[in-house]
């Protein structure tokens, strides 16, 4: 999948005079935690909420605070900002927001943001590939770590006309094992999983109790 | 408690039927009726005919786009329209059959029925067994169902009476798509105690789902262990409803009630037996006299051991439903009669022995997380404070 299929598109972005209190507001208002900030089109920064609550002053203290009217966000923000395509694939930007342990990615091209992507935006992105939005059973088959056994359980699916809303592939803690976890669009797995049983692979659904 | 009580039925009802290999078979209400009779618990004038739901009731929950693709696809005798999938018809577990539109509207004005019975003051408690199509979504039929009579029947209630509605769903599977179409809605309380949908179909029904926006709060989820057995789900109903009912004051109460949490259940993997199915309604019934002046709406829904357990456990529904005083034992007569053609062997009674099954490994731990579960659950409810 591709950033542009993940990210936010309507991105709301301030200016390096935007002052401080002002972008704070912003934030809270729109629920978000990042600003990009653009100038004459171009992206120049980006302000997270913690920046701009690091720059507040205590709320112990009650005084009127001027100062947060008259700086403006250019003063603090980060400059050198990472970004990411809009055909990026959306795996590669997890791995840099992972990697970098930033919050969000500010989406550009030719020059100008065109989205946002954070963590957030992955993380449901994930959702919707695990297959849990939409109605489904999960079944999970150990099979032998060898070429064509997902091939092996396709046809065991198509077979029975059913249809996996997502597939999953992930190493078992048997060795020479495999687990392939498939989220099956249909509230009744019982002929996949004895078909699945015949070929002679084990089933796990849900897990017996050792 | 006297004895104002409707039950919706018509032999049409039987026309809900998507083939005789698949696991949702109107069999199971034959069978129940048939059980109930034998006991002569029903007296014809209990008996309300339903009728078929009008387009404007199904359009209250339903995408007009939906309705007229089950419109179309019931003319077809085959599965034949490909546009059909995107609307979830068509599929291993809602195939096409012929006048699928007039089936299902039959089951969903019934439940629309029974409500308006109960809301007018006509009966105090009615019972529709073919409704309780709860996964049935705004646009996509779905695990069995092809409209939701509850969503219908709820909306209904809050167009007709701007009334206050408590949706109760204790079928083994999470009642989502009741919960979807009233998730934004204060007025509209559904609580599900269902299996987590860890494996179990449809997935979903975490207790962090709590509703949306003003509906925040109002969505309720106890997601239990599977394998869980008749102590534990109990006490889970027992710790949350009381308190539930008496904190939202509901003006009416609605109750799906799938028996597929049984052991039998080939669907599921709840460890329940048929005693859950006397003390829910019992429950039930209880807080509806307490809080809702009586108002009690119940359907049927999910149950896939059609022998063993459905019969008994709706039949149970029933006899608490109407007041009636259970006997202990089955009727032979009904036994000699379906036995035949059972390919497991009926049982006599109707509270399933307590050492029917062997207890379950782990027993202490999955009653400890159902109560974490139950705690959590409650603590993130705002009204309830
Ligand atoms: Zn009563
Ligand atoms: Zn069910």
């Amino acid at each position: 999948m591709l950033v542009e299929q993940a990210m936010t598109t309507d991105v709301i972005c301030v200016t390096p005079e935007t002052p401080i209190e002002e972008a704070l507001a912003i934030t809270t208002v729109n629920r978000i935690r990042h600003l990009p900030v653009v100038k004459d089109g171009e992206l120049v920064g980006i302000i997270s909420d913690r920046d701009l609550r690091n720059a507040m002053p205590s709320c112990l203290i009650e005084e009127e605070c001027e100062v947060l009217k008259d700086t403006p966000v250019g003063s603090i923000m980060k400059t050198n900002v990472t970004t990411a395509h809009p055909l990026d694939f959306v795996e590669d930007a997890a791995n840099i927001l992972y990697q970098k342990r930033i919050g969000c990615l500010p989406v550009v091209s030719c020059g100008k943001v065109v989205g946002i992507i954070t963590e957030r935006d992955i993380l449901h992105t994930l959702v919707e590939m695990m297959g849990v939005s939409s109605p489904t059973s999960r079944v999970e088959v150990q099979v032998p770590d060898r070429p064509g056994m997902l091939a092996e359980v396709a046809d065991i699916l198509r077979a029975r006309q059913m249809n996996a809303a997502s597939v999953m592939v992930f190493p078992s803690p048997t060795p020479g094992q495999k687990t392939i976890v498939l989220r099956l669009k249909t509230m009744d797995p019982r002929r996949f999983i004895s078909d699945v049983e015949n070929a002679g692979y084990k089933v796990v659904q849900p897990p017996a109790l050792g | 408690m006297n004895n104002r009580v409707a039950f919706i039925y018509s032999e049409s009802f039987l026309n809900y039927k998507f083939g005789e290999e698949h696991p949702f078979n109107p069999k199971r209400l034959q069978m129940t009726v048939d059980l109930i009779r034998e006991l002569r618990f029903l007296r014809d004038e209990q008996i309300v005919q339903p009728r078929h739901a009008t387009l404007e009731e199904l359009f209250r929950v339903h995408d007009p786009d939906f309705v007229h693709a089950v419109q179309h696809a019931s003319t077809l005798a085959v599965d034949a329209d490909p546009s059909a999938i995107g609307f979830g018809l068509g599929t291993e577990d809602t195939p096409i059959f012929p006048n699928m539109h007039e089936a299902t509207s039959l089951i969903v004005g019934g439940t629309v029925l029974a409500a308006e019975l109960v809301m007018s003051g006509t009966v105090d408690h009615a019972l529709n067994l073919a409704g309780g199509l709860h996964h049935s979504r705004r646009k996509e039929a779905s695990g069995f169902c092809v409209y939701n009579d509850i969503g219908a029947a709820i909306a209904y209630i809050k167009d007709r009476y701007n009334a206050r509605v408590l949706y109760l769903d204790t079928d083994a599977h999470h009642g989502d798509g009741v919960q979807w179409m009233f998730y934004d809605d204060p007025d509209v309380l559904t609580i599900s105690f269902h299996e987590t949908g860890k494996y179990l179909y449809p997935g979903t029904g975490d207790i962090e789902e709590r509703g949306d926006g003003r509906g925040y709060g109002y969505s309720l989820n106890i997601p239990l262990e599977p394998f869980t057995e008749d102590d534990s789900l109990l006490a889970s109903l027992n710790s949350v409803l009381p308190h539930v009912f008496h904190k939202f004051k509901p003006d009416v109460v609605i109750s799906q009630n799938g028996c597929d949490a049984h052991q039998y259940d080939p669907l599921t993997h709840l460890s329940a037996t048929t005693r859950i199915y006397r003390e829910i309604p019992k429950l039930v019934h209880e807080l509806a006299h307490e809080v809702c002046d009586g108002r009690w709406v119940a359907v049927g829904g999910g149950g896939y051991d059609i022998w063993r357990v459905v019969p008994r456990a709706w039949t149970m529904l029933w006899a608490e439903l109407s007041g009636q005083k259970l006997p202990d034992e089955v009727p032979q007569a009904w036994l000699d009669r379906w036995q035949s053609e059972a390919p497991v062997k009926l049982p006599g009674k109707f509270l399933d022995p307590i050492d029917l099954f062997p207890a379950i490994p782990r027993r202490a731990e999955i009653e400890e997380k159902n109560r974490i579960t139950v705690r959590r659950a409650m603590l993130g409810t705002p009204f309830l404070l």
